[in-house]
């Protein structure tokens, strides 16, 4: 096991610097000079313009600008923003906890509605399995900036339930605040993963051993709970995975909407003004967010499946 | 008359479902006293599996049966779902022909088998006691660890022997065992049978025994019921079914079992199985029947006592040769 831990986790250094060439590398292809956005499209003595290079050694080679910031990633220094003249790291910390409320609070809502749907088609076939297959479709088709401005203008203008606008602060305003992003943001995904649910649960709903519970005389929700549910798991927990690595991506566009000042909005903002430092880190820090969530995928799928314990090797 | 304690009557069973419409079993009629094997033969696609299933009323998806399946007099086919469930943890158990699919691969072997027992309302505890009891009984080695441990970590006769001391949790008085043996290893394949025979004399059960061999059936079983295309062809007593075989087709079956002492190749049924809804009018087997003439496939047999023997041929008479 703790070898298993050991390999993984020098399998994720390794691919962090891999991609951190393939993030600085795009960054820099992209067309565009940081200078001129520095500048605000005011024409510049040659002077300043040779200072700004200067300060962000954008006059090296490209293989020594590279060296020069990953010398400093790997001490925590990201470099400073172009836009807001401060350190990246701050920026990014100051944000992080709005978005990570916002991932946490739209999980929860996947997984309690896509499991729940998921469920709910695969033990009713017909009329409530097709109504939750087209719901479900609608769900996955809705981008989240269209489910944001429906939510915001039915509970928000309309019935004046919820804020649309702002951060909030203290636990209750904070999840008044951010009830409408977390449900725009959650959308798309409810479907995906009612539709996972229900597959893998229809799977294991034909399986022998469900057949034998129920000669066994143990009720229906309970073999529906100890034997369907339980060992449909497995598929349910890689797509959940890929799907909260993937809500830091989708919160630049919920951020915006909804106003939150969250790392999804910096780096939107930070794309349109070419705040490459900015850009790097955060890029960064969804490739550490995917990788992380596939790690802890893998180290709970054996306690899903005792089959594939890492322990014994994985016996049979 | 003391009540029988599995008497099935007439059951007949069809798929009512739109397409897949189509019978399955037709005027099926057997019992199980207490204490006594009963051996259910016929090839795959026979409908003896459905008939074993249906004791535990456990029917197919969208089947509608009509005739009348009792268990000490209680009619199973029209029983509450609670009584069923009932009925399913105390009265009835079935053991499984693959034990691997059978068997949750992903929860532990003392959950497999203390289930019955817990969905029953007994205390966690006492439950794992029991179980450990019941796997003792069945030889398995170390039963306080096996607990503890998961249906990979076992062989297919290790795991046979899980499911049979699962199916004793309840101390049912009917076992239905439905090719217990199919899936595993010749070599694992005797010692399931005796512990599954000295546990059914020991606890004084019914055992309903399904099984296409017709050799292992009159082994360990009083009585035979062989089934053709959803239909029961020939009754009777153990012996008398393999030294008189009544039926061409029990006949056939015998024949067609491999023996050491003869140079003969065993020689197979002509023709393949038909299931009910393909069976034409008629008798089902007469299209591979060596025996058959004209009248075979106008009229449907019904079921005669020949010296003993239930028998559902029209020539049966004409073809006794002893």
């Amino acid at each position: 096991m703790a070898g298993f831990l050991l390999r993984r986790i020098a399998g994720i250094v390794a691919t962090l610097f891999i991609t951190s060439f393939l993030v600085f590398g795009s960054v820099h292809l992209a067309p565009g000079d940081p200078a001129s956005f520095l500048l605000g499209g005011r024409s510049a003595s040659p002077a300043a313009v040779a200072a700004i290079k200067e300060q962000y050694h954008l006059n090296d080679p490209f293989l020594v600008q590279y060296t020069k910031w990953i010398g400093g990633v790997v001490t925590g220094d990201f470099g400073k923003s172009v836009q807001f003249r401060q350190d990246v790291a701050g920026l990014i910390l100051a944000r992080l906890p709005t978005t990570l409320w916002l991932i946490g609070y739209a999980a929860l809502l996947i997984l309690v509605g896509g499991l729940a749907f998921g469920a709910l088609a695969a033990l009713r076939r017909g009329v409530v399995d097709r109504a939750v297959l087209i719901g479900t479709g609608v769900a996955t088709a809705t981008p989240s900036f269209v489910a944001a401005i429906g939510l915001i203008s039915l509970f928000s203008v309309q019935l004046g339930w919820f804020p649309a606008f702002g951060n909030g602060s203290g636990f209750g305003d904070r999840i008044s605040h951010l009830t409408l992003p977390a449900a725009a943001l959650a959308l798309t995904f409810v479907g995906l993963l009612a539709r996972v649910t229900r597959t893998s649960m229809l799977e294991e709903l034909g399986r022998e051993h469900v057949e034998v519970a129920r000669s066994r005389g143990v009720p229906g929700s309970e073999v529906v709970r100890r034997h369907v549910l339980r060992n449909a798991l497995g598929p349910i927990t890689t797509v959940t995975g890929t799907i909260v690595a993937g809500l830091l991506v989708a919160t630049s566009i919920v951020e915006t909407a909804f106003g939150l000042s969250g790392v999804g909005q910096l780096l939107v903002s930070s794309v349109t003004v070419k705040d490459f430092p900015v850009v790097q880190a955060v890029s960064l820090l969804v490739v550490l967010a995917f990788v992380t969530a596939n790690l802890v995928v893998d180290l709970v799928h054996p306690l899903i499946d005792p089959r594939l314990s890492h322990a014994k090797g994985g016996t049979r | 008359m003391t009540t029988r304690l599995l008497e099935i009557e007439n059951l007949t069973v069809r798929l009512a479902a739109g397409k897949a419409a189509r019978p399955i079993l037709d005027g099926v009629s057997l019992h199980v006293e207490r204490g006594e094997a009963v051996g259910l033969v016929g090839e795959s696609g026979s409908g003896k599996s459905v008939t074993c299933r249906a004791a535990l009323g456990l029917l197919p998806e969208g089947a509608a049966a009509t005739g009348a399946l009792r268990l000490d007099g209680d009619d199973v086919l029209t029983m509450s779902p609670a009584r069923l469930r009932d009925l399913r943890r105390r009265d009835v158990s079935m053991i499984f022909q693959d034990p691997r699919a059978s068997i949750n691969p992903m929860r532990r072997i003392g959950d497999f088998v203390t289930e019955g027992m817990r969905a029953g309302g007994m205390q966690q505890k006492d439950a794992l006691k029991r179980a450990e009891e019941l796997l003792e009984s069945v030889g398995i080695r170390e039963p306080r660890a096996a607990l503890r441990r998961y249906p990979h970590e076992f062989s297919g006769g290790m795991l046979q022997r899980v499911m049979i001391a699962g199916a004793l949790a309840g101390e049912p008085r009917l076992l239905l065992a439905d090719e217990p043996t199919t899936a595993l290893d010749v070599t694992t394949q005797a010692e399931v049978i005796s512990i599954l025979t000295r546990l059914q004399a020991e606890r004084d059960m019914g055992m309903l025994f399904v099984t296409h061999d017709l050799e292992l059936a009159a082994a360990i079983c009083d009585r035979i019921y062989v089934m053709y295309a959803g239909r029961i062809v020939e009754a009777q007593s153990a012996d008398g079914l393999f030294n008189r075989p009544r039926h061409p087709y029990t006949a056939g079956l015998l024949a067609a079992t491999p023996r050491l002492d003869s140079d003969q190749a065993p020689h197979g049924v002509p023709g393949r199985p038909v299931s009910l809804a393909e069976a034409p009018s008629g008798c089902a087997f007469a299209a591979r029947c060596a025996h058959a003439q004209p009248s075979c496939t106008e009229q449907e047999p019904v079921q005669r006592e020949i010296d003993g023997a239930q028998v559902a041929c029209l020539r049966v008479e004409e073809l006794i040769h002893d």
